[in-house]
């Protein structure tokens, strides 16, 4: 009983370091990308390659000044960024991310809680993230921030709805929510029969992918669909009247986001950590499942980098009369192929 | 005093609290808050129950999109518990209420301990029970058999409010109201 709690305390431990430091490194990784793509350095002074600018960016937020409005909401004023904090990282309760192994003796299983509705846990745990952007917008009673608020509650809303439907046909195909056997089936032969290719979800549901895709870009409120946070209208949206580590805290809550929602994606669609030499080396499984987290993050920057952002009330037609009717379609053309 | 135990009387607290709060709360935003900790709470009970989909539903539907939809409209009146909610109730009819709320509560436990559930409930974490019972497949099979008609008629019930809502929303000039529709689709999803 005790080695288990010892256990478990430190697969907790290690994943919840590894995702801050992700989100730390992903700042930079943006900065970095952007820049390059915009055919600048970006940040090049702290530490060999600016490899130290997450470091100071960290140091130079604790130590700045905290400054509160006169007319905010004691208590949601300061709950927000927590609440927006905690879902982002709850969400890897449920990710695998590593073939089991044995270490020590000890067999070692790469998932810190292998729940049987590991799926509908994520979306739960997802649908609770708006919470800390609703609140913050309202508590800080700044218009910009109530503005942004409005749109990020209408706009997370409308696009769970696509996000959830967007996977629903890889659940009809799977016929489970556990994580670990989606990943366990998505090492299978592609349709059982393509012996070259691995049977990820990727290959059988394109569609849903994309869906997906673009459903998790505005769950996440990030460039195109970054409404919420609209400088040039709403000079930060939600976050206007934070600083220092509040603000901070809103920084990482996006960050690791986008990771677990690039960690869901990569387990759900990429086949998790699955990939070649396995048997081997068990432990390539997570260098596999890290790449792919990392192509999704790229994705994200490098759309940044290239579109400009929706129109409030484009994005809203775009959620409800476009991606809503196709994940439907995709759902019911999935259905009708199970079952035939 | 197992964890199961310590677990069931945390979140027991928690969503009777939460309750509580909501509705005594002036905050309407606070309100709102308590009662997605209400709500959480009771999914960890129902989840202690191992009605694990129950759980997950309750937290998707209620805590993730019809609280939000509360608090959409709360920010959309710019309400801050500040407003005057007209005179607090009498003494008569607060007590006229606790009355009545005591008689509600007492046929429920007398029909909890005689009526409906004769014999122990199995209580644990993620307690696997008999057949399945509360699990994806054993829901749905229910859902897709048993109770196929009152679960296709609610949907339909939903179509029909979802209508409803557009009708009445949509104005002679054909700008419609965007986010009443928007609203109502939550609803169904």
């Amino acid at each position: 009983m005790l080695e288990m709690i010892l256990f478990a305390s430190i697969k907790v431990v290690v994943v919840v370091a590894a995702v801050l430091t992700g989100c730390a490194y992903s700042t930079l990784l943006e900065r970095k990308v952007v820049g390059h793509m915009q055919h600048r350095m970006g940040p090049n002074t702290a530490g060999p390659y600016g490899l130290l600018t997450p470091l100071a960016d960290g140091l130079k937020l604790i130590f700045k000044e905290e400054i509160k409005p006169a007319n905010i909401e004691p208590i949601t004023y300061m709950l927000a960024p927590m609440i927006s904090f905690v879902p982002a990282i709850l969400t890897f309760a449920v990710i695998p991310f590593g073939k089991d192994n044995t270490f020590f003796g000890h067999d070692f299983t790469l998932v810190l809680s292998d729940l049987n509705v590991g799926v509908l846990f994520v979306f739960a745990v997802t649908s609770l993230g708006i919470y800390g952007i609703v609140l913050a917008g309202w508590s800080s009673g700044s218009k910009y921030s109530i503005m942004g608020a409005v749109r990020s509650s209408a706009q997370m809303i409308s696009y769970e709805v696509g996000y959830g439907l967007s996977i629903v046909g890889v659940l009809i195909i799977a016929n489970t929510l556990s994580l670990r056997e989606l990943v366990e089936l998505q090492m299978l032969p592609l349709w059982g029969t393509v012996s070259f290719l691995p049977n990820w979800f990727i290959f059988s549901q394109p569609l849903g992918f994309i869906l997906f895709l673009t459903c998790a870009i505005a769950e996440t409120n990030r460039a195109p669909f970054d409404m919420p946070e609209a400088e040039s209208e709403l000079v930060a949206g939600y976050h206007t009247e934070y600083s220092s580590m509040k603000f901070s805290m809103f920084f990482i809550a996006e960050y690791a986001n986008m990771i677990a929602v690039s960690a869901v994606g990569a387990t759900i669609f990429l086949g998790g950590w699955h990939g070649p030499f396995l048997d081997t080396m068990p432990m390539l499984s997570v260098l596999y499942f890290v790449l792919k987290v990392f192509c999704f993050m790229f994705f994200y920057i490098w759309l940044r980098a290239t579109f400009p952002r929706f129109r409030y009330d484009q994005l809203m037609a775009f959620g409800w009369k476009v991606l809503f009717p196709l994940a439907l379609l995709n759902t019911i053309v999935t259905a009708f192929f199970v079952i035939l | 005093m197992n964890l199961d135990f310590i677990i069931f009387i945390v979140s027991a607290l928690l969503a009777v609290s939460g309750a509580t709060l909501m509705i005594t709360l002036k905050n309407p935003v606070l309100a709102v808050m308590s009662m997605i900790v209400s709500l959480v709470a009771q999914a960890v009970l129902y989840i202690q129950l191992s009605a694990l989909f129950l759980g997950a539903v309750l937290i998707i539907v209620y805590s993730g999109a019809i609280m939000v939809l509360f608090l959409f409209v709360i920010m959309l009146l710019n309400l801050r518990g500040t407003e005057d909610l007209g005179e607090p109730s009498s003494p008569i009819k607060l007590s006229i209420k606790f009355i009545f709320g005591l008689i509600l509560f007492v046929e429920t436990v007398f029909i909890i301990k005689t009526g409906f559930m004769p014999g122990t409930v199995e209580v644990g974490v993620m307690a696997e029970a008999a057949n399945g019972f509360g699990s994806v497949k054993e829901v749905s099979k229910l859902l897709f058999t048993k109770y196929l008609y009152p679960f296709e008629l609610t949907s339909v019930l939903l179509l029909a409010a979802i209508v409803g809502a557009v009708v009445m929303s949509k104005r002679d000039d054909d700008s419609e109201d965007e986010n009443k529709i928007e609203d109502n689709k939550e609803v169904q999803s």
